[in-house]
């Protein structure tokens, strides 16, 4: 088959990103041929910044140097300046930067010509010394001002304006910041946050004209720009006037060609212009009335304009939420979202002008619809996440506005602020990464999401307790290119682009009974899956089809396979189950006489009432196993997405302050839940009164004993984020007891994505759904404690299974070392 | 010198499995076979912190180390950018339904 050519008409981010989405996809499809009006490759503009303040270099900023157009067989003119599309004949023309004209015909033409600034019209505006902040070209000219001359000024206050002051105030001039509004930033900020923002910019040594409009620029002797006069007849000195009043998209070229253009060239969903064979991505592009100025859409709509290009014929750009972030260093303002007050919206607001913070929620119903924050942001991502995701807020309205970052309680000192942290603090304690190393990555990179931090810092990849500290590092590394992952319909992983909700829907509707089915069925892009997605897809089908769906050993990770828990050498720890944490002279003298046999190095006793033998060899697994075995004892699964442990006071069996005899109840608990896999960790407790020794307020499931029944509490957790458990339901008797934690387990085991804690699943689905379909319908609360029921009858002991199995059998073969 | 070595049968190893074979001279090597039952050697040892790789999930043509993650490519022993570092493979054959390793 003939290549299809592809013309790109522009060389900047959204563009080579619509590139490299499709080189992914469908990396033969076209010859793709690409003009670029500057010399440069395509950099990564958000960072010229950054550049201008003098803590990164142009090299730093490349973010696909001439080698990557090589390799991928485009051909790129640079400096060339494309002058005509000649739709007719399916061709642009250009003069490249020789002088010479050169014709490219096309199958398929891309538009990706960004934007200019807008210039002020007014008298002097062609003055040298009079420039925008756009490019390389103009950054360099800041740069030699800087060095030269005394007072800068700067047009308009916006985000590119502030930043650009920012760079020239660190350059050593003498900035005033002009701005026709009343405080700055206005589109971004409200008046309170603008205008706390522009004093702590003041406290740098920013000067500020407000409400203030320009009249001309003079010159002076050299004929340079050398003053800036205002309407009302005053005037400053300026060497150097930058206008940052904000941008126009390119249309000129669309528009010549007879391509419909309004404050944009006119796109529909999937990127197409009025002309179905020519594309238009990002600045350019005005997409449902909107032409974004930010990176973070524009990478979307590349996404969809490559998917459309490799003619899949899926996925449609639907506009974007955006946020706003300011890069200028020490600062923390962040703003997403609609906060016009406009009718029918209320504010929440925290004002403290003393510690300089100040956070405004806009409201409308039960949905968050606007946020500005100042001073302490690590709540941005959080917040912009409820935005986007639409989520109803009515639960957590009392406390919405102190946050609820992604942040661990421990790992980091206390610091909560990224801003403040020093380049050489750590962030991550899991593997011990600065804050310094994760900017410097972000940069020479070129990286935009938490996702890709991870892989190639490893912050926050462990535990996740940094995660808060390494989004607000990102967002402010990146600004508003920054979208914090959106947690309800993100895709499971790089295999597939089906979120979890997506995938567990599928299963259930379509019987899909197998790891590999459901990959069939929900044509998954890689032939096995990897790592993260086939565990959630194996828990997906057997938890949806128990009995019926196959269970896939290969699809569980290593400890699930061997049923015990690998360590760091790679010997193995086990952990024999001890029902409600009892035990017995037996079975401590068998634990005593394999810890010998099987030469134990360590022995321990766990947080949750049990005992861990640590350094067994694997191949002593199965006979270590089968000594327990002869004591009685079975698998502890604390190595499992599975219930763990249920942990136990001594209660009215022995207590004097026991009302309820919370060993027992233990017991009857931890023997319904045996075998029982989830989609994370399942802790519980039991306490027999209000003093809960067990600690039931950190648990999945804490059962309180009171003199008139139980009290259940779920959702706690004792991790990375202490999580108290919420109040769920009083209870008279133990049967109760089983019956309605049974049918809150069962809801989480059916609805939780795999990895997701209870805590995080109430956050998702909110306490109020759990209630009503547990508590508020007694049918389906029995229906649910049915299916937990019958989900885990006839399960049996793993541990026995395997050393039941002959030498070289499918389960012990696993443990057998072959020698040669 | 080296030599071919009768290993095991094909179906002795899982599909999108593990052995472990241990070798006085080269100490423990994991071999995989995969979905399309191709079968792989490698030192049983992840570049990062030693992690034993037969112990990992296997997908394609690489394994996910079980300690940290890392992914490995198993036919030339090459770590998965953006981690860098590679672990020794070794060649291997099958022949008649049996695994041969030349160690």
């Amino acid at each position: 088959m003939r290549k299809l050519k592809l013309v790109m008409v522009g060389n900047g981010m959204a563009g080579v990103r619509t590139l490299e989405e499709l080189r992914k996809i469908a990396p033969d499809m076209y010859d793709i041929t690409v003009f670029g009006a500057e010399p440069h490759p395509n950099y990564n503009r958000i960072l010229l910044s950054p550049v201008l303040a003098g803590e990164m270099t142009i090299q730093d900023i490349i973010l696909n140097d001439l080698q990557w157009y090589a390799d991928n067989g485009i051909t790129l003119h640079l400096g060339s300046k494309v002058t005509e599309i000649d739709r007719k004949n399916r061709s642009v023309i250009a003069t490249d930067k020789n002088g010479e004209l050169i014709t490219v015909d096309y199958d398929r033409l891309l538009i990706a010509t960004g934007s200019s600034p807008f210039i002020l019209p007014v008298p002097g505006k062609e003055l040298p010394g009079v420039i925008s902040y756009r490019d390389i070209k103009d950054t360099d000219e800041m740069i030699d001002a800087a060095a030269k001359y005394q007072h800068a000024v700067v047009i308009g206050a916006g985000l590119l304006g502030l930043e650009a002051a920012n760079g020239l105030a660190l350059r050593g001039m003498d900035v005033t910041v002009v701005h026709n509004s009343e405080w700055i930033m206005e589109r971004q900020l409200d008046r309170t946050a603008g205008k706390m923002l522009q004093s702590a910019l003041e406290a740098k040594g920013m000067k500020f004209r407000m409400s203030a409009q320009t009249a001309e620029l003079l010159a002076g002797d050299a004929g340079r720009v050398a003053a800036i006069k205002f309407k009302d007849g005053e005037s400053i000195p300026a060497d150097l006037v930058c206008m940052a009043a904000g941008i126009r998209p390119n249309v000129e070229l669309a528009e010549k060609a007879g391509i419909h253009c309004n404050r944009g060239i006119v796109v529909n969903d999937t990127l197409q212009t009025y002309d179905p064979r020519i594309y238009a991505v990002g600045e350019c592009a005005n997409h449902r009335g909107t032409a974004y100025g930010l990176v973070a859409p524009l990478f979307e709509q590349a996404k969809v304009c490559a998917n459309h290009l490799a003619m899949y014929g899926i996925g449609r750009y639907q506009g974007s939420v955006t946020s706003t972030k300011l890069k200028v260093t020490g600062i923390d303002v962040f703003s997403a979202g609609d906060f016009s007050g406009a009718e029918g919206t209320e504010d929440i607001v925290l004002h403290d002008p003393g510690m300089g913070i100040y956070k405004r929620l806009v409201l409308k119903g039960d949905k968050l619809i606007g946020a500005v924050l100042y001073g302490d942001t690590k709540d941005g991502a959080w917040y912009f996440q409820l935005l986007k995701d639409e989520q109803d807020i009515h639960d957590i309205r009392d406390h919405l506005v102190f946050g609820n970052s992604h942040l661990g309680d421990v790992g980091h000192k206390g610091n909560s602020m990224a801003a403040s942290m020093p380049d050489s603090a750590e962030v991550c304690g899991c593997n011990g990464v600065c804050k310094g190393t994760i900017v410097k990555a972000i940069q020479e990179h070129g990286l935009f999401s938490l996702e890709d931090v991870r892989k190639h810092t490893k912050a926050s990849s462990s535990c996740g307790s940094c995660t808060g500290l390494v989004e607000q590092i990102l967002a402010s590394t990146v600004g508003g290119a920054y979208t914090p992952a959106d947690s309800n319909n993100k895709a499971v992983c790089g295999c597939t682009d089906h979120s979890h909700g997506e995938v567990r829907k599928a299963i259930k509707d379509n019987k899909l009974l197998s790891v590999v089915e459901a990959q069939k069925f929900l044509a998954w892009k890689t032939p096995n899956g990897c790592a993260s997605c086939r565990p959630a897809l194996n828990y997906y089908c057997i938890s949806t089809w128990p009995h019926e769906a196959i269970d896939d050993p290969q699809s569980r990770f290593i400890n699930e396979r061997a049923h015990a828990n690998i360590q760091k050498d790679g010997t193995y720890s086990v952990v024999p189950r001890m029902w409600g944490g009892l035990t017995t002279p037996g079975e401590l003298r068998a634990i005593a006489d394999a810890a010998e046999k099987y030469k134990v190095p360590t022995v321990k006793v766990t947080g949750g009432q049990r005992i861990d033998l640590l350094g067994v060899k694997k191949e002593d697994l199965p006979g270590m196993w089968s000594d327990f075995a002869k004591a009685g004892m079975v698998s502890g699964h604390a190595y499992g997405k599975s219930l763990r442990t249920v942990k136990t006071c001594v209660g009215a069996e022995h207590c004097r302050f026991g009302t309820q005899r919370s060993m027992t109840l233990g017991v009857k608990l931890e023997k319904m839940l045996f075998g029982m896999w989830s989609p994370h960790k399942f802790k519980l407790a039991v306490s027999g009164c209000p003093r809960n020794c067990a600690e039931s307020g950190i648990k999945d499931i804490g059962v309180i004993g009171v003199d008139s029944g139980y009290e259940l509490y779920v959702g706690g957790n004792g991790g990375i984020k202490t999580e108290i458990a919420q109040f769920f339901c009083k209870v008279k008797d133990d049967d109760e007891v089983m019956e309605y934690g049974g049918a809150f387990i069962q809801l989480y085991r059916e609805e939780g994505f795999y990895l997701e804690r209870t805590c995080h699943y109430l956050e998702r689905v909110g306490l109020e759904h759990v209630k009503k379909a547990v508590l508020e319908d007694a049918e389906q609360r029995k229906a649910l404690y049915e299916r937990l029921l019958f989900a885990l009858q006839n399960y049996k002991d793993p541990w026995a299974e395997i050393f039941e199995d002959k030498p070289g059998g499918t389960l012990k073969r696993e443990f057998e070392i072959i020698k040669v | 010198m080296t030599e071919w070595k009768k290993i095991c049968a094909v179906s002795d190893v899982p599909v999108l499995g593990s052995r472990v074979v241990e070798s006085e001279a080269h100490g423990r090597i994991a071999i995989f076979r995969n979905s399309t039952d191709e079968v792989f050697a490698v030192r049983d040892k992840c570049p990062h912190k030693a992690g034993p790789l037969s112990q990992g999930i296997v997908h394609g043509k690489t394994v996910t180390c079980p300690l940290h993650s890392w992914k490995i490519q198993l036919d030339d022993g090459q770590v998965v950018p953006p981690d860098v570092g590679c672990v020794k493979h070794f060649p291997v054959k099958v022949d008649m339904g049996e695994v041969y390793l030349e160690l």
